[in-house]
């Protein structure tokens, strides 16, 4: 059978099961377009790569499934690095196919050439550059083997034009076999056995659930496991969801932004099971002080994350999954003996945290406070919307606000921290789960960065609402300036925006706006309802700041509050 | 924590590129490379990477499940620590003025490496040998005037039978 390589590369796709494409197309890749248009693969047409890429990392994330994107060479390819690096720091799994110039071309500095594979080796997990058509069908099964398997991560295939369009005589690939990637999923279980005994001993221990509870699929074991242990469960921002956020056990978020007892519990556990993390320094503060009177174990598929931070007594390296249900196994084997006799005075403490220093905010102000939209965006949705979010104090209050029951549900740039995420990302979760409310929770600054996507939200009539906290600033580093640069605020106050809801109008969509207290629930109402794209705008209290805070550096428990 | 030489060896992929991702990884993490010498094995499709780096003992640990991360990489031994032997070329111009030639001829003597150009004013030196050799030769030529040199850092081969 001769095929093409566009040929090849559709049929691989759909052996892979890719149904949705999120793309731009160019020169580079018009002949792949062409074989595309001849499957059942929807692609939907973004407005700018970097909405591709974000928009297959929302689509990953809620679907389990691998998103995937479609660029061409020279500008379509850099333009996907900043999404391909997000990604790579949550680790999501994406297949980033670009266009690149006919292999003969390559290194003449050709029109639209750019060394793609060499500029997104270090935030990719793997990528490569198809030399011949015949290499086509293996590195594309490749490339979704690795984008899917063990830590999960984004990768990049380069399709030189001349190879997509010969043709060969095609014959399927080999059975795959990378004899170098072998992610090492079975736990120890002896190691495990040693996390039993430091649990039966411990008198104040804490869970740090990370994204890789998520990512792994076993937030149901997690939480097995923490009420069979009783032990409390804090969560970084990745890991919200991996642990009910209604649960008696749960603490909050930890971290720079975590809360009071999450905080303070790290500062005074005597074991900490973190599982699927990776110990950022956004949740450690000054490792040193972290945990520092406590036995960490450590349970993460990616051998690199453990140790690379902070300490480590037991490292369990295995999948996420598979180690909390040797864990559960093992607990129901023991029946522990009633440990809540034993850790009273540990959720006493707790208790007496989140009594003294709960998450708080002034109820009293004439202005909206932003604070209330998200918890009224919570009890109105009760719980129930898939969440997107930009970067900056709107993702802080969505993380401390919007408290989430299920995994799954939280889209959010949390190594990467970029701004311009939430849109995109709502439109590919959207495109995933149609039925689902999907929101994404933006700041003024944010939301302009990828404001374009509202172009493609409109055209595939999708029912994405944004709800933007508007402070008329960039308000997480006016923050940063008021509490650390004497209020000297450069460059953080926006003076001139659009006006957004003309700008919904203009995209094609509803805009909707509060400017009081007393109209946010009715423009939320309103604007969740209608089945259409809505921007709803909150003119928030701009001099507003998210508590609490642990300055950049500082030990977790010194917190600003 | 002490920081000290480790020398690692390396079995990768004979691929377009896996160098870079190497030196990409040394270089965007910040780690030493002292030395790094790279050429095919037996088996055509595999290279041997020789890497000398400086690094605490947590470091290197690190250094070498970073190196296992990558998918190119097929295994990682860190010899330091082990039994081993290390060689390292070099190749020596030094001026060779006639009242210096015989002390230079004296040396090569007694370090057991060879003069492999000669020229009216110069000898080019060829030694082999592990770090130590070399800083000696290059200690006592020094004063004789070193013009130029070229060295390929380590290669180190494990001297266990069935390999390291
Ligand atoms: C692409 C990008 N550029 C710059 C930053 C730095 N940054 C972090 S938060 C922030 C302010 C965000 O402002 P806005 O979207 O209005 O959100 P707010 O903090 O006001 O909720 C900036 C500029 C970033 N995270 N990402």
């Amino acid at each position: 059978m001769k095929l093409t390589g566009a040929q090849i590369l559709m049929k691989t796709l759909q052996e892979e099961g890719v149904d949705t494409i999120f793309g731009y197309p160019g020169a580079a890749t018009i002949d792949i377009y062409e074989e595309l248009s001849k499957t059942r693969i929807r692609h939907i047409l973004v407005r700018h790569e970097q909405g591709a890429v974000h928009a297959a990392d929302g689509y990953a994330r809620v679907s389990d499934r691998v998103g995937v994107c479609l660029v061409t060479s020279g500008p379509g390819a850099t333009n996907t690095v900043t999404g391909i690096a997000s990604a790579y720091m949550d680790s999501i799994p994406l297949v980033v196919l670009c266009g690149q110039v006919p292999t003969h071309l390559i290194g003449n500095d050709a029109f639209q050439e750019v060394d793609i594979v060499g500029i997104t080796r270090p935030c990719t997990k793997h990528n490569y550059l198809v030399n011949q058509t015949e290499d086509i069908a293996r590195i594309i099964k490749e490339a979704f083997h690795i984008a899917r398997s063990g830590r999960p991560g984004p990768v990049l295939v380069d399709l030189p034009k001349d190879v997509i369009k010969r043709s060969i005589s095609y014959a399927p690939p080999q059975s795959l076999r990378l004899r170098s990637y072998n992610p090492t999923y079975r736990p120890s279980k002896k190691q495990l056995q040693k996390v039993v005994e430091l649990i039966k001993q411990a008198q104040r221990p804490v869970i740090f659930a990370g994204g890789g509870v998520i990512l792994s699929k076993s937030a149901d074991r997690l939480t097995e496991f923490a009420r069979k242990t009783r032990i409390p469960v804090t969560a970084s921002l990745m890991g919200l969801g991996a642990f009910p956020g209604s649960d008696p056990l749960w603490l909050g978020m930890l971290g720079m932004h975590g809360t009071y007892r999450a905080n303070m519990s790290i500062a005074g556990c005597d074991l900490l099971i973190a599982v699927g993390a990776r110990f950022d320094d956004r949740v450690t503060g000054k490792t040193d002080a972290f945990a520092a009177q406590a036995q960490i174990v450590h349970i993460d598929i990616d051998p690199t994350s453990i140790r690379k931070n902070v300490p480590v007594s037991i490292p369990v390296v295995g999948d996420c999954g598979l180690a909390l249900d040797i864990l559960n196994h093992l607990i129901d084997e023991l029946k522990l003996e009633d440990l809540s006799q034993k850790r009273q005075p540990w959720f006493d403490q707790i208790e007496n945290w989140k009594r003294t220093t709960p998450l708080a905010y002034n109820t009293q102000c004439a202005m909206i406070k932003p604070q209330f939209v998200v918890e009224k965006l919570y009890e109105l949705t009760r719980g129930n919307a898939i969440i997107a979010t930009e970067v900056g104090q709107n993702q802080m209050w969505t993380a401390q606000y919007y408290h989430f029951d299920r995994p799954h549900r939280f889209l959010t740039s949390g190594g990467l921290g970029c701004m311009g995420y939430g849109l995109p990302a709502a439109i590919g979760a959207q495109i995933a789960c149609p039925d689902q409310l999907v929101v994404d929770v933006a700041g003024d600054g944010s939301i302009q960065m990828n404001i374009q996507e509202l172009a493609t939200a409109v055209q595939y009539q999708l029912a994405v609402k944004v709800v933007i906290l508007n402070n008329r600033c960039l308000g997480m580093v006016r923050q940063w300036q008021e509490l650390f640069h004497d209020k000297n605020y450069v460059s953080t106050q926006m003076e001139h925006a659009p006006d957004f809801v003309k700008l919904a109008e203009a995209y094609g969509a509803m805009g909707l706006r509060a400017v009081k207290p007393a109209e946010v629930e009715t423009v939320l109402r309103k604007g969740l309802a209608a089945p259409r794209t809505v921007i709803m705008e909150f003119l928030v209290d701009p001099e507003e700041c998210v508590y609490p805070m642990v300055p950049a550096g500082a030990p977790i428990s010194e917190m600003l509050l | 924590m002490k920081t000290e030489k480790h020398i690692l060896s390396i079995l990768v992929d004979n691929e377009p590129g896996v160098l870079s991702r190497i030196a990409g990884l040394f270089s965007g993490r910040g780690y030493n490379i002292e030395s790094l010498c790279v050429a095919e094995t037996t088996d055509p499709k595999i290279s041997r990477l020789t890497i000398a780096t400086k690094a605490n003992l947590p470091l290197v640990e690190q250094i070498k499940k970073q190196l296992n991360k990558l998918i190119n990489v097929v295994k990682v031994f860190e010899l330091t620590g082990t039994d081993f032997v290390q060689r390292e070329l070099a190749m020596i111009k030094v001026r060779a003025l006639p009242e210096h030639r015989a002390e230079i001829l004296r040396i090569v003597d007694i370090f057991r490496c060879k003069v492999v150009d000669v020229g009216l004013e110069h000898y080019t030196l060829e030694v082999t040998g592990d770090e130590d050799k070399l800083a000696a030769i290059l200690s006592l030529l020094k004063p004789v005037g070193i013009k130029e040199i070229a060295r390929t850092g380590v290669i180190a081969i494990s001297r266990d039978p069935k390999g390291g």
